[in-house]
């Protein structure tokens, strides 16, 4: 029996269904103008784009538990992370077509998004998040409050300095930061195993004096689980949890990608494995309508169709706008002149 | 380039990958270490086709681990192996600079001369298609300002070869800094001109040569990279308009030939210099400083086209906006008359 409240499930779904939604909604649109040639520089939507279709679970099982205040880093594949934070979606969809009503006014495109509202940022460098959320969950530390950070990396960025040393910050010190590495298997073109010493991601955390939990399938309910416990772990100051959840990469490392390194048999296990399906006949057995699940499928379809629409009806930036938003402070700083010390009795 | 050599047409990558080829046979001790390597033949198809030839030993996918794996590289070549280790986007240095700053550039110096550093280290350089901040730089500046690095900068087929062969069999550390632009990869068009004949046999470009892409009288126009393409191009447009622009191509930053700009800025009078980097603290303070120092009283005009002191943006209009366009060179060389 599934430990999630109906209502719980219902959110879940709400938010994994509008993930893939968008996903498959994006993917159109960006090859849109790519074909039949496909040319990065063409179509509606700039530079590369990496889709988290197979990835939802990870996302909406982890951050159901967490409320704006707290701090999510993500990665470069952030939009199913992004969505289940809570992410402005319109602006979100903005960004990423790089318009001017963007999150960062079309100055930072889908692999940086920052939405400070409910602490959400994101870095296309690998595991270069990691950081900034202990330093996120240091700061909660100090201030004394019961926020938390969550992290999140893939499979193969556990190889990187950044995560273990981020690992051994946080436990030394303690700090409300939960690890989610999203275990798609590839590395790009990289299988896990070719690249990677352990099977099991979480195991990381042992070298580092902290729970690690894998979560071997892509099972929302076993996801909101553990992150249950984790997060609970670190809101009570019991320190930090590193979790690792197989997932499923069903659009490729970015859109164009031939996939011409993958075994078809890895594909095709990848599309049948589907978190979603699994999570619709959990909520029937929960006892929830056909028709209610249309409807939650149908409105969260909707909400991405419409943000999509009022996204691309938005203003490209003003070019002028480039020379922007460099600092906040002025050049400067807080001051644009020295103290006169003369006046207060200064050498004669 | 000789005539009487077989030659045949090559995108950039063929030619950056037939160098490659070419010194593995030749010796056991060169192997190529890189993300995405080995069954995908490079991001930017800077490996293609070289797993199948050499096999998963020495065409090695390594975990994402810059520090380690260019840092490995490092050991290896003071152990006396040659390895070439890529960085997928320079921009991912950050992850791994204490190997790149403090240990590849600086191990040989620091014994006296007594360790040497035999290795390459690749990387896809530049913009053009809004793969945004973390994507799309060159770093040009970042990495020819620390000293003992060696610092390379294809534009054609013809020098990713010839670089290359050099870049391989040179006892020091180099640094090859390949525009994704110029590769001629299928989903990335290449603009005229990379696309060149390529001698068969291997052959050798001096670091340290520019070479003078097209002749002129009245004003001189540096660059490197991709904006030779783009100066070219606009040395087209200044003709039309009664302008005649010589175009440099530095082809190495470190060393860096002052010597033919210097000549070149002596019969012009005007120094254009066009950069895909930051504006401050890079190539084009630095070759107008060497200039200046060399040949103060020939200079007449100068005219610096970089990118703008600002993180490369993803949106179209705001990332044409800070990417030197053609446009741009034509209307600093023309100011300069």
């Amino acid at each position: 029996m599934p430990h999630a409240s109906e209502n719980t499930l219902t959110r879940l779904y709400e938010n994994m269904v509008t993930a893939r939604y968008y996903e498959e909604r994006l993917q159109e649109e960006y090859l849109e103008g790519k074909q039949p040639a496909f040319d990065i520089s063409a179509g509606p939507i700039p530079g590369e784009l990496h889709l988290a279709a197979g990835h939802e679970a990870a996302g909406a099982g982890v951050c159901d538990h967490l409320r704006d205040d707290d701090i999510v880093t993500a990665t470069h594949r952030p939009h199913h992370i992004a969505i289940a934070k809570g992410v402005d979606l319109k602006r979100m969809t903005a960004e990423i077509f790089g318009r001017e009503t963007g999150l960062g006014k079309g100055k930072g495109g889908h692999m940086h998004l920052f939405d400070p509202d409910v602490n959400f940022a994101c870095s296309g460098i690998i595991a270069e998040g990691c950081p900034p959320a202990v330093g996120g969950a240091l700061a909660a530390q100090k201030r004394n409050t019961d926020s938390v950070a969550v992290s999140y990396l893939g499979e193969g960025a556990i190889d990187q300095g950044a995560f273990l040393e981020s690992l051994n910050f946080a436990s030394v010190f303690d700090l409300p930061v939960v690890f989610v590495i999203e275990d798609n298997d590839w590395a790009i073109s990289m299988p896990k195993e070719r690249v990677t010493d352990v099977e099991n991601g979480a195991k990381r955390a042992d070298g580092f004096e902290m729970p690690g939990v894998r979560v071997d399938s892509d099972d929302v309910l076993d996801v909101y689980d553990a992150a249950g416990e984790a997060i609970g772990r670190a809101r009570d100051r019991n320190g930090p949890t590193v979790i690792e959840v197989q997932v499923h990469r069903r659009m490729g490392h970015f859109m164009g990608d031939p996939e011409t390194y993958r075994p078809e048999a890895d594909q095709e296990a990848a599309a049948e494995r589907d978190s979603i399906v699994r999570l619709e006949s959990d909520l029937r057995e929960a006892g929830v309508e056909d028709d209610r699940i249309d409807e939650i499928r149908d409105d969260a379809h909707s909400r991405v169709d419409e943000a999509i629409e009022w996204a691309k009806d938005q203003p490209l930036p003003e070019p002028g706008a480039a020379h922007e938003d460099l600092f906040v402070s002025p050049a400067s700083g807080v001051t644009d002149s020295e103290p006169d010390f003369e006046a207060v009795g200064g050498e004669e | 380039m000789s005539g009487a050599e077989s030659t045949r047409e090559l995108t950039m990558s063929r030619a950056m990958v037939s160098a490659i080829a070419h010194e593995m046979r030749e010796n056991d001790d060169v192997f190529y270490m890189g993300e995405d390597v080995a069954d995908y033949g490079g991001i930017f198809d800077s490996t293609q086709g070289l797993r199948e030839e050499f096999g998963y030993d020495r065409i090695m996918d390594v975990p994402i681990s810059e520090t380690a794996y260019i840092g490995a590289a490092v050991g290896a070549a003071q152990a006396g192996m040659r390895p070439i280790a890529e960085l997928m986007f320079v921009d991912f240095f950050g992850v791994a600079m204490d190997q790149i700053y403090n240990q590849m550039a600086k191990n040989t110096y620091m014994s006296g001369g007594n360790v040497s550093v035999p290795m390459v280290l690749t990387a896809a350089v530049g913009g053009t298609y809004n793969d945004a901040a973390q994507h799309s730089q060159t770093l040009y500046g970042t990495f020819a300002h620390i000293p003992g690095l060696k610092i390379v900068v294809p534009s054609t087929a013809y020098e990713a070869k010839g670089l290359m062969h050099n870049a391989i069999r040179d006892d020091d550390p180099v640094l090859y800094m390949f525009h994704k632009r110029l590769m001629g990869i299928g989903w990335m068009p290449a603009p005229d001109g990379p696309k060149t004949p390529v001698p068969e046999t291997d052959y050798t470009i001096p670091f340290g040569r520019a070479d003078v892409k097209r002749d002129g009288e009245d004003v001189t126009i540096v660059t490197l990279g991709l904006h030779v393409h783009r100066a070219l191009e606009a040395a087209e447009t200044l003709a039309s308009d009664g302008i005649s622009a010589e175009v440099i191509d530095l082809r190495s930053l470190v060393p860096l030939d002052t010597e033919t700009i210097v000549e070149s800025v002596e019969k012009t009078g005007n120094l254009v210099v066009v950069d895909e980097d930051y504006r401050s603290y890079g190539v084009t303070g630095e070759v107008t400083a060497r200039v200046a120092e060399e040949a103060l009283d020939a200079l007449e005009r100068v005219e610096r086209v970089a990118v703008p002191d600002v993180p490369i943006p993803y949106s179209r209009p705001l990332e044409k906006e800070v990417i030197p366009g053609t446009e741009d060179i034509v209307n600093a060389a023309t100011r300069t008359q």
